[in-house]
């Protein structure tokens, strides 16, 4: 079977990376236009009360601002043909490289709080399912719309008061203690403990993890919870169940083999989608939790208008996303033999 | 049921390994032994010698931009930068007054132009080199010498601030030459007469850099296209170099950054063995990261968490007032122009109450557009005390019918004079509807429209203010009012001469006097109404010792010590 759907896959991949091209473009110009057409610029952000009109001026000419906005464009583009995003006006780096620095930090959290939101989601709204119209399935129900209404910021803060002030269990910023020193290999602190063989530098990491972790899952923990509990629900009231328990099936296998199997696919898709959406608000997250990731970089460059970064970031952040959900779309095919055959 | 149960004891069990952790405290400091405890000369004065040995964790709001002090201008660089490097000449800790540093001792000649600095001897940069009159001579003319973007405001705002235009000659330069007369002299020649230049020497962003280090990594290499120039050197980055009590050690931006301590320093040695600088841009998460343990001091404390943070036993320290809050009128948009109505908003404004109810403890009502610790400040400006009878008089004089005042005030942002603009904003609007104005409020957020409309000539009435950058009132009121600028809207020859000849007076009693007689004359004119000065506070925790705050934030962390 895979034989046979492999070229075709091949061409749907292919098919879909070229996409990226006048998505990327067009995303190109609209971010262009849109972070130039915010009020201030990186200059006044920079200076503050300092920002005479003559110096904002003289900066702007330094950085080219003063030219019009096509030929800025034009400049622009031939740097980002290159993977060239510039580099940050505020933090005189080289955001191509700055962002691949920072990209493990936040794969990592975003990988934390995906495990969190699955391993936590799929069981709850499987039991709701389950137990439709009981105590627990009010219960869950209330929660998860709690969970998606919950800011991260407040969310943030009641974890850090909860499990770092009153139970002095937990840390509250960074990715490691900051007395702690690591070699970073890969800059993903899990995976660079384990090559370092430290196991304390391992349950640091860890434990830094758990609670910006949490704060950043629990959306997508709501939704996925939700979602399983709605598509387990339609399957089980599907005749094959019917059957398959009329047959006398285990109960635990008609749950695995027919109900979950059957109501994954949805599942699926709001997963991928949490994913990508994850990588935004990462950029909350790693505020509130001082994380070190692109978030934060991101968020930070939004508030000094630093052009360069937000420009690079939001591609870079549109890039990923929509690898994500292509590789769901990829998954589809081998999740669900209809649409392998089709 | 069994594999529902199965399925539900996974997510409890996610949920159990996600929460039970555990729960020993992080602890940052360590005992090894350290040089014997004194202070640096920076911190001259300060408390008791402290323990030495350990490690200091503090939080910072933001990762420095470069460790260069003449390539910054924001607090964060200068914090560091003023650990690594030294300048000629420091500000006694906890004030303004100027003191020794690299330079033991100097004067100027008699016409003001000639500055002699006799250096210290047998001091190192870290790299080894040594520190000479060659040296600092490199320094000034390396400044005076940048070229392109490195002149920007963005990049060497102190520079510009302080000496104005470069070797190019396209603006006028205080700065004309530096030699090396000998090893350990330094003379340097400027332009015109100016005293105001020695206090500005005190920034951190006239730190003298290793020369060789300045030339092995690149310091001024300036790289991309005209549009898009990128800053390529090291030296900024991995090899900062100077003189101070520690030396740089390591920097993974977004993470942290580590000094250490210099055990060859000249001086009286560091008692930490290192300093850890966190990056933390949360406000809330600095505090909570200090209540935590996870750090052991911050800055830029909100002053709605002073109090809660005393209770709960950590230190905070005040920086004493450098700073003015004010209410700006732009003379260009009548009735500003009307010295009356100007008056009558002065009077109108209970600017008292709204310290007592809105500023954290040490705030003090301001009576001029300068501190009291800035030499120039005087009792004798008069003083506008809140009297709406008087403003309603002055109104009616005035003969102004159009009441309407379009009223400035900024969103998405606390200053250290101004924690909340929009109380602010609506505590002086009942004020001026009292006696009879009409006001229209206006606002944007603070780096996003305001500051540009204001500081563009815009606005009409606007809140704003400053925090000093050294400690001389040319930095005040020479800022604000020594040239016409669009944000004040008037051209006064009487205030602009005088502020320039305060500025070019060499003698500090005569130029006290000659800027006690410019507040007198600025506050009769009457630009605005200032009306605050606040304390800025730092917090520590229990156990840290050493910290001298500094109204110009030229803090050593050489005396600290974490108990």
């Amino acid at each position: 079977m895979l034989i046979e759907t492999g070229p075709r896959v091949i061409r749907f991949i292919a098919r879909r990376l070229l996409l990226l091209i006048p998505i990327l473009f067009g995303l190109s110009i609209m971010l262009f236009i849109w972070v130039r057409a915010l009020p201030g610029g990186p200059a006044t952000a920079l200076l503050g009360e300092r920002a005479t009109p003559e110096r904002v001026a003289q900066i702007n000419k330094a950085y080219g601002f003063d030219k019009s906005l096509i030929t800025q464009y034009f400049t622009y583009m031939k740097r980002v043909v290159r993977f060239d995003f510039g580099q940050s006006i505020t933090l005189r780096k080289d955001v191509t490289a700055e962002l691949v620095r920072r990209f493990p930090a936040t794969i990592e959290l975003s990988m934390a709080a995906m495990l969190f939101a699955i391993g936590v989601g799929i069981p709850l709204g499987f039991t709701a399912a389950k137990r439709e119209r009981t105590w627990f399935d009010y219960g869950a129900v209330t929660a998860s719309l709690v969970g998606v209404s919950i800011p991260v910021f407040f969310l943030g803060q009641i974890l850090k008061w909860v499990f770092a002030l009153k139970l002095n269990w937990l840390p509250t910023i960074g990715r490691l203690t900051p007395t702690r020193e690591l070699v970073h290999h890969t800059n993903f602190n899990v995976i660079d403990s384990i090559i370092a063989v430290d196991g304390s530098a391992l349950w640091d990491s860890f434990k830094h993890l758990i609670l910006p972790g949490i704060a950043l899952g629990t959306i997508p923990l709501a939704i996925i919870a939700r979602i399983t509990r709605a598509s387990v629900l339609e399957v089980l009231n599907d005749d094959y169940v019917r059957t398959a328990r009329a047959k006398g099936l285990r109960t635990s296998t008609v749950n695995r083999v027919h109900v979950l199997r059957n109501s994954m696919l949805p599942i699926v898709t709001v997963i991928g989608l949490q994913t990508g959406l994850l990588l935004s608000g990462a950029v909350l997250t790693e505020t509130v939790f001082a994380w070190g990731g692109m978030g934060q970089l991101i968020s930070g460059a939004v508030l000094d208008k630093d052009y360069p970064v937000i420009q690079g970031g939001v591609m870079f952040l549109a890039i990923v996303f929509v690898l994500v959900n292509l590789l769901v779309d990829v998954l589809y095919a081998f999740i669900d033999p209809r649409i392998r055959v089709s | 049921m069994r594999n529902n149960n199965k399925l539900i004891a996974l997510g409890i069990a996610a949920v159990l390994v996600v929460t039970a952790c555990g729960s020993d405290k992080k602890s940052s400091s360590g005992t090894t032994p350290g040089s014997a405890g004194g202070t640096t000369p920076a911190a001259t004065g300060s408390s008791a010698p402290g323990k030495a040995g350990g490690t200091f964790v503090f939080g910072t709001s933001a990762d420095p931009v470069v460790l260069d002090g003449a390539f910054v201008s924001d607090g964060e660089s200068l914090r560091v930068v003023g650990q690594i490097f030294e300048t000629l000449v420091t500000t006694k800790p906890g004030g303004t007054d100027i003191v020794p540093l690299l330079a033991e001792k100097w004067s100027s000649s008699s016409d003001g132009l000639a500055w002699t600095f006799n250096l210290r001897q047998g001091v190192k940069f870290h790299d080894g080199t040594d520190f000479n009159a060659k040296a600092v001579c490199f320094n000034f003319d390396r400044w005076f010498n940048f070229k392109g973007v490195a002149q920007s405001a963005s990049v060497s705002y102190y520079w510009s601030t302080v000496f104005g235009g470069f070797s190019d000659g396209v603006a006028p330069s205080l700065y004309k030459s530096c030699a090396a007369k000998d090893d350990n002299t330094a003379l340097i020649t400027l332009t015109s007469p100016s005293a105001a230049f020695l206090s500005g020497l005190a920034i951190q962003a006239f730190s003298i850099s290793s020369p060789d280090a300045i030339t092995k990594y690149e310091a001024d290499k300036v790289g991309g296209t005209g549009d898009a120039p990128t800053f390529d050197g090291t030296f900024g980055t991995k090899h900062p170099v100077g003189t101070g009590p520690f030396k740089f050690d390591s920097w993974t931006p977004g993470d942290k950054l580590t000094i250490v301590r210099n055990d060859t320093y000249w001086g009286v040695k560091a008692l930490l063995d290192k300093v850890i600088f966190k990056a933390i841009a949360d406000g809330p998460a600095r505090r909570t990261a200090l209540e935590t343990g996870e750090i052991q001091g911050y800055d830029l404390v909100d002053p709605a968490d002073s109090q809660a943070l005393k209770d709960g036993g950590f230190q905070l320290l005040l920086r004493p007032a450098f700073n003015v809050g004010y209410v700006g009128f732009n003379q260009a948009k009548p009735p500003l122009d009307n010295p009356k109505i100007r008056q009558a908003i002065a009077y109108a404004l209970n600017r008292e109450a709204l310290v007592k109810a809105k500023y954290p403890a040490g705030s003090q009502v301001a009576t001029q557009f300068q501190p009291p610790l800035v030499f120039g400040w005087t009792d004798k400006v008069p003083k506008y005390d809140y009297d709406p009878a008087k403003a309603k008089a002055l109104i009616k004089e005035s003969g102004v019918t159009n009441l309407n005042l379009e009223f400035y005030y900024p969103s998405a942002i606390s200053r250290p004079y101004m924690p909340d603009p929009t109380a602010n904003f609506e505590a002086f609007k009942a004020d001026l509807e009292a006696v009879g104005f009409k006001v229209t409020p206006k606002t944007a957020p603070w780096r996003s429209g305001y500051l540009d409309d204001v500081n563009g000539g815009n606005a009409q009435v606007y809140l704003l203010g400053w925090t000093g950058d050294y400690g001389d009132p040319e930095n005040f009121v020479g800022t604000f009012f020594r040239t016409k600028q669009p944000v004040w809207g008037f051209d006064n020859k009487e205030i602009f001469d005088a502020l320039t000849k305060a500025r070019d007076t060499a003698d500090l009693a005569s130029r006290t006097k000659l800027y006690e007689d410019a507040n007198v004359l600025i506050m009769k004119f009457l630009p605005g109404v200032p009306y605050v000065h606040t304390q800025p506070a730092l917090a520590f925790a229990k156990g840290v010792s050493g910290y001298v705050p500094s109204p110009v934030s030229l803090e050593s962390l050489a005396a600290v010590s974490v108990g």
